[in-house]
Formats: structure tokens, sequence, C-alpha cells
């Protein structure tokens, strides 16, 4: 096709309106948080603090379920099955190789990144309720294997981790242990959340929107659904070799049913497909469980549907939705 | 002049039932040709069967030579058709820049992101707002701007004046034409026929799933009582 001639003078367009100032923010308000985050061992003490640390790797597993289920529109409740393969691989290596935690951050990775381009690539194909159901059948396939897998501890699950060290260092405090962890989310966050802003994230976003739309701009959901599918599988299994490290002893509780539909809750009450505000509401819902349970007689997930139906009913776009300044008026005809 | 596209024996439809019984239909390369008849005959199911997101049951559609009956759409779209829908269908949660970007090739290609702006000047005015946030006309730009950076050789359009007001058809008009102006082929589907007739070469009357008049457009024109029998308007 041959160019338009123009015969009017090219539109003065204003030079991409509020764009840089936008992004400045977002990262301006993401080095605030890290540095925020990064202060408190210095203020809390222990216990509060390896809490935080499992706040932290819970949310990667959640961050991971929000870039299917919020920017890829693809609910899931399968991404504990590769945390749990991320804590389990991150476990033995820690018994039986090093106490490195980069190589344990990454063999979890690859093991992840292994363990969802194999079941992904089924998955994919179904959509809404039966991908859905499709990736609660993976997950209870991979809790079974862990209950019942002996070379992992089956039932009793593993233990006898050693501490982490980073660089050659043990990390003996529980202060330590969340600097890395912290180290690590950081990036996990950074690498989605760059994801989620390429073209590729576009795609993605155009996939959740209307695929059928997408497939008559020429593209092929196909391969884009499965290559963000073996990425969240990695970024979920990061995850899981981040709550090992603090944790050092998994079992197959840490990757069931109750994990997956929580992370999946976490995304909807932070604010499904903003990415930070599902890691908000992965503190909220770990908070609630771990510590409200007892005050409430051991009524946590009691406390968690209500809040639930709160956030639904109140907050369709979640925690997230409370920082959005409200809309001017919104043009239609 | 050769036919860009030749669509023959084309019978598709939904779950077993025909909409579709037997499409013969031509479009040579630059020309427009209007696809008229009236609601519900299988305008919309022609040009989806054409696009591939409708399998046809059998016939054959060929895009510049290539046999394409059955490709899936992406295909079809690789191939250099392409869809502006019925009903507009912008992605809703995307800006007007974010809908055109997604549809703009890595490699670049003879349009670009501030080439649609300049062919329509409103939607960079807008570049900022959600597909939701506009109003019908503006939708309808984008939806012709989006498919236009995918550099297509035939365009298949669905009603493009569908629920918009006079003035704002006028514009698409306009839009439209300045296409037409530089060779670009189409299917026009169309209910306006002012519209039809201002860019149409030829006219295409279909009925009962089947073409039964195809002709000039100013011939069509000239014989008020005939095109008032096919469609039944005036
Ligand atoms: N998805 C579908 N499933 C089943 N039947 C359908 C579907 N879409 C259309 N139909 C039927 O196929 C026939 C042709 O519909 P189509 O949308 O192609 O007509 P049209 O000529 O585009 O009409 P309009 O002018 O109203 O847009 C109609 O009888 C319609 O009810
Ligand atoms: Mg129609």
């Amino acid at each position: 096709m041959k160019a338009v001639e123009t015969t009017a003078p090219a539109p003065a367009v204003a030079a991409r309106p509020r764009r840089p100032a936008r992004r400045g923010r977002a990262v301006a308000a993401a080095v605030t948080a890290a540095a925020l985050l990064a202060a408190v061992p210095l203020v809390l003490g222990a216990y509060p603090v390896s809490m935080m640390t499992r706040m932290l790797a819970f949310a990667v597993l959640v961050l991971s379920v929000d870039l299917l289920t919020g920017i890829t529109g693809m609910p899931t409740l399968g991404q504990a099955a590769y945390f749990g393969v991320g804590a389990y691989t991150a476990a033995l290596v820690g018994v039986h190789l090093t106490s490195d935690g980069a190589v344990q951050v990454a063999a979890a990775l690859l093991a992840g990144l292994a363990a969802a381009a194999v079941t992904g690539w089924i998955a994919v194909r179904a959509h809404g309720i039966v991908f859905l159901m499709l990736t609660l059948a993976i997950g209870e396939s991979v809790h079974q294997l862990a209950d019942t897998w002996s070379l992992v501890g089956g039932g009793n699950g593993l233990a006898g981790m050693p501490p982490v060290s980073v660089l050659g260092t043990a990390l003996p405090a529980a202060g330590f242990v969340y600097w890395w962890v912290l180290a690590v989310a950081a990036a996990a966050f950074a690498v989605v959340a760059l994801v989620a802003r390429s073209p590729y994230g576009r795609t993605l976003r155009g996939i959740r929107d209307n695929e059928a739309r997408m497939r008559a701009l020429g593209y092929r959901p196909g391969p884009a659904k499965f290559g963000v599918f073996c990425l969240a599988g990695a970024v979920a299994a990061v995850g899981g070799a981040l709550w090992a490290a603090q944790v050092r002893f998994v079992s197959p509780g840490d990757l069931g049913f109750e994990v997956a539909a929580l992370a999946l809750l976490s995304v909807v009450i932070g604010g499904s497909g903003t990415l930070w505000g599902p890691c908000l509401g992965a503190a909220l819902v770990l908070l609630v469980r771990d510590n409200l349970s007892a005050h409430v007689g051991g009524h946590g997930a009691l406390v968690l549907g209500a809040v639930f139906v709160a956030v639904v009913f109140t907050m369709p776009r979640g925690l997230a939705g409370l920082a959005r300044r409200p809309r001017r008026t919104e043009a239609r005809s | 002049m050769t036919d860009l596209l030749t669509v023959s024996g084309l019978r598709a439809g939904y779950a077993g039932g025909t909409v579709l019984d037997g499409v013969d239909l031509t479009v040579p390369a630059g020309s427009v040709v209007a696809l008229l008849g009236r609601n519900g005959v299988g305008k919309t199911t022609f040009v989806h069967t054409v696009m591939g997101m409708l399998r046809p049951y059998s016939g054959s559609v060929r895009l510049g030579g290539r046999e394409l009956a059955g490709a899936p759409a992406h295909v079809v779209a690789r191939a250099g058709a392409a869809i502006v829908p019925q009903g507009r269908r912008v992605f809703a949660p995307l800006t007007v820049e974010e809908n055109l970007q997604i549809a703009a090739p890595r490699r670049g290609g003879p349009w670009t992101v501030e080439r649609v702006y300049e062919l329509m000047p409103r939607l960079a005015e807008r570049r900022a707002n959600r597909g939701d946030q506009l109003s019908g006309g503006e939708q309808q730009m984008l939806a012709i701007g989006r498919v236009l950076l995918r550099a297509p050789r035939l365009l298949l359009l669905d009603e493009p004046s569908d629920g918009l007001a006079p003035a704002v058809v006028d514009q698409i008009a306009g839009v439209l034409e300045r296409l037409c102006a530089e060779g670009i082929s189409a299917v026009l589907v169309e209910q306006d026929l002012h519209l039809a007739f201002r860019l149409a070469d030829k006219v295409a009357v279909m009925r009962k799933g089947r073409i039964v008049h195809r002709g000039p457009t100013a011939e069509f024109r000239s014989d008020r009582r005939r095109a008032h029998a096919l469609l039944g308007v005036a």
C-alpha cells in the first residue's frame, strides 16, 4: 500500500503528554517502597521480620498469579504447584548440594520453568473455566506427588535444610535472610513489571480483552500464552525458593489447594492486573491467615471470606483502586 | 484487472445450520465492492468466514491467488486481509495509543502510529483515553486505524456507519475515501446506501445466503425499482 498523500499539514501532536512523568512516578514509588521495606529489620523484631519474609515470598507467587490472571486473563488455581516445585528444588539443593541461595533460586527457576513448560503445553489450549479446572488438576497432581514421593519426604515433608548463604557467607539472623528475600523478590517484581509494560505485555492484555480480535490482527495467541505460562511458572518457583530459604522446611501443605486459592484471593483483593496491588493483597491475606486467625478462634478462613466479599462489593478494583484518583467525566456518545 | 479476492461456492453457518449457501464474489485489485442486504441475511457471517474466524463447510476463498478456506484467522491476517468488525470492538481497557501500538508491526511498514494520527487527527487528541471512553465515531476511527497498521491488502469493513450520527458517518466516509483514492481494496458491508454508493465501484446484494445481484454501482443506482425490490428500501 502506498502512502496517503496528506494535503493538510500534520496536526501539531503534543509531544507525548504525561507518559514519562507517570513512569517516573511509578519508578519513584517502587524505589521508595523498596527502601522502606529494606529498613524493616532495623526497626522490627525477629518474629515480625520472619513474618514479612514469608509475605515477600508469597507475594512473588501472587505476582505470578496476577501475570496470568490479571494481565493475560487466565485465572489459575495451579500456581501453587510451581511454587512447590521451586520450594522442593531449593530445599533439595540446600540439603544435598549447596547452601548458596543464588544457586537454589536458579535451580528452582529452571525447575519451575520446565514444570510449567511440560504442563502448560496442554493447559494453555483451554479457555475460561476449563483452563481453571486444568490448573486445579495440575495443582492437585503435584500435591499428591509431593505427599507420596519418599525422595522428598512424602507427607512428612522435607526438613534439614541448612541456613542459606549468599556470596559465601551464611545468613544466620532473620534480618539477613529477609534482605536476601527482599532483593530477589524486588528483582522478580521488576522483571514482571517490565514484561507487562513491553510490547509483549500489550499483546497479553489484548489476548485478555479479546483473543479472537488478536488473531484477526495476525497474532497467534497460543505461543504468547504458552510463553507467559512458562514465565509465570518460573516466577512462582522463585517465590517457592524464597519461602524455603526462610522456613527451611517444605511440606505438601505448602503447595496445596489452599495456597493456590489464597494466591488468587490476594490478586482479587489487591486489584488484578496492577501487580503491586496483589502484592499488598498477599501481605494482607497471610497476615489474616497466620496471625489474626488465632485471635478469632481459628476462623481465619471465615475472616478471609468476609474480607473477600467486602472487597468485591466495595472496591471492585481492589486495594489498587483506592490509589487511583477519581476519573473525570468519561465521555461516551 | 486481476482479482485480489475470489470467493466461490462458499457455504458456512453455525452449529450445522447453513447461513451462507454458496456465495460467489470477486473483488478486483484496487476496487471496493459494497455488500448489501437486509438484516440477518449473512453479511457478517460472510466476512467472518473470509477472515477465517468461522470455518466454512465448503467452498473456496482465494486471496492473491492463495487458497485460504479453512485457514485460521492469524494466517488470513498475515496473508493480507484485515477486518473492521461490526460494533467496532476496540480494546476497551487499553488507551488509543496502546490500541494502535498493539497492531503496529515490530519491523515497521507503510503505516505508522503517527501516520494514522495524521489521517485521523481526532485520534491524536484522544491518544491517552481508554477505548471505552471514546465516542462511537472515534471507536470506528480507532478500529480502522488499528487494521491499517497491519498494512492490509484487503479491508473487510462490516457496517462502519452502524449506529453513528450522519455527521460522523460523513467523517468516516472521508477517511475511507482517502484510503480508496490510494487504491485500497475492500469489501464494504453497508446498510447506509449513501455511504455504499459514495465508496463502492461495484455492488453485490445478498439474500438468503446467496448473491442475487452483482454489477457496477452506477447501474445499480440508476434502476431504483430493482434496488427497491432487492433490498426492500427506496
Ligand atoms: N454466533 C452465531 N450463532 C448462531 N447463529 C448466528 C450467529 N451469528 C449469526 N447467526 C445467525 O446467522 C444469520 C446471519 O447473521 P449475520 O450476522 O451474518 O447477518 P447480517 O447480514 O450481518 O445481519 P446484520 O445486518 O443485522 O448485521 C442470522 O440468522 C443470525 O441469527
Ligand atoms: Mg452484520
